[in-house]
């Protein structure tokens, strides 16, 4: 056993050690008030909208058997997806699907090193909505029948 | 002698590896290739048919390229909802739970998928 001072005192340190602190996710009224950043939103609906598409996945596939079963299932699919609420589920699908695929592909990058700098992160940050919500009212305007 | 492991890591947690990791990019890139493809086809088509749509299946390559894309996104899907239960839902029993209901979920899922694609 070593008995020399500097080893005793690091043994007793480490022993009456404060527990370690734990960055737990905030509450719910620390969420609230909690300012996020672009890039910051873009990462919390990056996983809002991919956790959403699992849900969807069910109804995604339902919805491609019908399309592929029969004409007359196409049909019936056509009929089903024309109800209002139907293409609101829809549009709230192809804005999940266009917002995932957008900056995903923003993650990418980065993951090679492009565009890690503060400003330009916060500016593809921005871009991702730039592209992925005139794309979701332009999906929106043709579900709706208005072009 | 104390375990090389160490008291700190978890039983259920994320192997502490770069696989998972790798995968989900690999998964994404599979599927944004795959996803842009079928979106441009659709927006060009314009009104598809029944005809035009399944016509669209019928290939070989293009059943199996589909149920590729589909097991990409099914493992992508596995490893962002792990994320997301190893983030949120701190008790090991409950997350156990709900990440094997994610596995069995999922699995159905391409069992389905191939039923669909192979009945076209």
């Amino acid at each position: 056993m070593r008995s020399d001072p500097i080893f005793l005192t690091m043994t007793t340190t480490h022993a009456s050690a404060k527990p370690r602190p734990q960055f737990r996710n905030l509450n719910l009224s620390q969420l609230v008030a909690y300012r996020l950043p672009p890039a910051g939103w873009v990462s919390i609906m990056h996983r809002a909208s991919g956790a959403a598409l699992f849900l969807l996945l069910p109804w995604l596939l339902w919805l491609f058997d019908l399309s592929l079963t029969s004409d007359l299932s196409f049909d019936r699919m056509r009929e089903y997806a024309s109800h209002w609420l139907v293409k609101l589920v829809l549009l709230a699908t192809v804005w999940a699907l266009l917002h995932h695929l957008i900056a995903g592909i923003r993650y990418l990058l980065l993951d090679l090193h492009i565009g890690i700098g503060k400003q330009s992160s916060t500016t593809s940050a921005l871009w991702v909505y730039y592209v992925s919500l005139p794309l979701a009212v332009a999906a929106g305007l043709r579900l709706f029948g208005v072009i | 002698m104390a375990s090389p492991i160490g008291a700190k890591r978890l039983v259920v947690g994320a192997h502490y590896g770069l696989g998972e990791w790798l995968a989900q990019r690999l998964t994404a890139v599979v599927l944004g290739v795959y996803v842009i493809a079928l979106g441009v086809y659709v927006i060009v088509q314009r009104d598809l048919s029944y005809d035009t749509w399944s016509a669209l299946f019928v290939p070989l390559w293009m059943k199996i390229v589909t149920l590729l894309a589909l097991a990409a996104l099914l493992y992508h899907a596995w490893i962002g909802m792990r994320d997301i239960w190893m983030d949120y839902v701190k008790p090991t029993g409950l997350r156990l739970t709900l990440e094997f209901a994610t596995i069995l979920w999922l699995a159905a899922c391409a069992v389905w998928s191939a039923q669909i694609l192979w009945r076209v």
